[in-house]
């Protein structure tokens, strides 16, 4: 197909694009890899308040200074606090996250179903997986937004009819964000919002399973 | 009851014995009782089963794998899908000598939760739909699906505070609090590191996050540098 070889997103646009989705004074707890990098694009008088789920509301971007084993975000890395952080123990965190205090949570993926159930913690094929955080915050968030590469690195779809792979949550995601497009989950199914720079939405479908319907404001990203 | 003050982590491990169901707290480098950790591998104990959110990820939980101590891993995140750098749990998992009990963080924190707070299971979303639930009761509430989880419970816990007073009060420092201060109510002999160990009365009484009821050995120790590169 003639998409093949053109330009995808970086994962810094990918994650700067998932950025522009988080609401002034929201707040937002970032799953460990492309989602963490979310955090370097939120501008900081947007006051948004990043909650870790070892126990941190209200950090801010990586620490460069000295690193201080007990500050660091759930990805083990060091950070910094913002005024006004607090911490608080791992059953309080997962109260938080649980009791719906936190309007979005951004995972990775690597399948999401045209249902909105998402597979992100296990690859059968090469065995093993861990879960962590990731199956409380998919229903315990308000809003789950994915940020992932839209095919595998062979160029399979990842948005399929149905996960293949072990999920994490049935019919938790609401929006995807890829290096191809923006795609939201709705009780219909899902909805091709964006695309790429220089991608046809024809392009955009034929390497996504699930059928997409084209929004009416169908436009390219803006970055 | 006063808490014992121990000289070395090696004498505060006493009474363990093998088979020991044993909670280590920590996150990554926050708050990890090393000292706890390599006392416990010099000491041999073995058939352990382990209670921890992360093993072998910037703790040093794995270290006790090296002679096969650990039998049984309850854990939130202890396998990777890639096979790079891998650890000896790892290693051991794949080759079926160790097993594990793969739970989600929120519900591991929360079981060990209801473990110490005597309540006999609860209700959560988390897993539904999932190879988390499977063996377990699915219960319909108001329209929705909840996953019956019980509650966790151990017969030692492994704790690192930034200050104990000689009561037993402890403060931890930043993300400190992590599973240590869930995990101090839920063993039937909890063992404290502290970098710190000050008179009674001289930790604020409204900034103490585990009090001294919870509390039965506490040992000095320097931290040990512990880090994860997150990858």
């Amino acid at each position: 197909m003639a998409a093949e070889g053109k330009a995808r997103l970086t994962r810094e646009l990918v994650a700067m694009r998932v950025a522009r989705e988080l609401a002034p004074g929201s707040t937002v707890n970032l799953g460990v890899g492309l989602p963490t990098l979310v955090g370097a694009f939120v501008p900081p008088e947007a006051n948004i308040l990043l909650q870790s789920e070892n126990g941190i509301l209200g950090y801010g971007g990586f620490s460069e200074e000295a690193f201080d084993p007990e500050l660091v975000n759930a990805g083990g890395q060091p950070i910094r606090l913002n005024p006004g952080a607090s911490f608080f123990d791992s059953a309080a965190s997962f109260a938080m996250i649980r009791g719906g205090h936190i309007d979005v949570a951004v995972l990775g993926g690597l399948q999401v179903s045209a249902r909105g159930d998402l597979a992100n913690w296990s690859v059968p094929e090469r065995g093993g997986g861990s879960i962590g955080g990731a199956m409380d915050l998919a229903v315990g968030a308000r809003c789950l937004i994915v940020a992932m590469e839209h095919t595998t690195k062979d160029g399979r779809p990842r948005i399929l009819r149905e996960c293949t792979y072990p999920l994490t949550g049935r019919g938790c995601v609401d929006l995807i964000v890829t290096d191809l497009a923006v795609v939201e989950v709705g009780p219909a199914g899902l909805t091709l919002r964006e695309v790429a720079p220089g991608w046809a939405p024809g392009e955009v479908a034929a390497v996504t399973d699930a059928p997409l319907a084209l929004a009416e404001d169908l436009r390219e990203m803006e970055l | 009851m006063t808490a014992t003050i121990y000289e070395s982590p090696d004498e505060a491990l006493e009474g363990i014995e093998d088979g020991a169901r044993i909670m280590v707290g920590g996150f990554v480098s926050a708050a990890s009782p090393t000292n706890l950790i390599f006392a416990l591998k010099r000491r041999g104990t073995r058939e352990l089963t382990v209670m921890a959110t992360n093993i072998g990820f910037g703790d040093r939980l794995d270290e006790l794998c090296e002679d096969r101590q650990v039998s049984k891993a309850i854990a939130s995140f202890a396998v990777r899908a890639s096979t790079a750098r891998e650890s000896k749990f790892e290693a051991q998992y794949r080759r079926g000598e160790v097993e594990l009990e793969l739970v989600p963080q929120g519900t591991l924190a929360e079981r060990i939760r209801a473990g110490g707070a005597g309540i006999g299971g609860f209700l959560t979303r988390t897993g539904v739909g999932t190879q988390v639930a499977e063996g377990k009761e699915v219960v319909n509430w108001e329209g929705e699906e909840w996953l019956l989880e019980r509650p966790l419970r151990a017969d030692v816990a492994l704790i690192r505070a930034h200050r104990a007073d000689r009561l037993g009060n402890l403060y931890y420092r930043l993300a400190g609090r992590n599973f240590n201060a869930v995990m101090a109510t839920a063993a039937d002999l909890v063992i404290v590191e502290a970098e710190e160990i000050v008179e009674t009365g001289e930790l604020p009484p409204d900034a103490i996050h585990t009090p001294a009821v919870y509390v039965d050995r506490i040992v000095r120790c320097d931290a040990v540098e512990v880090r994860w590169d997150g990858r």
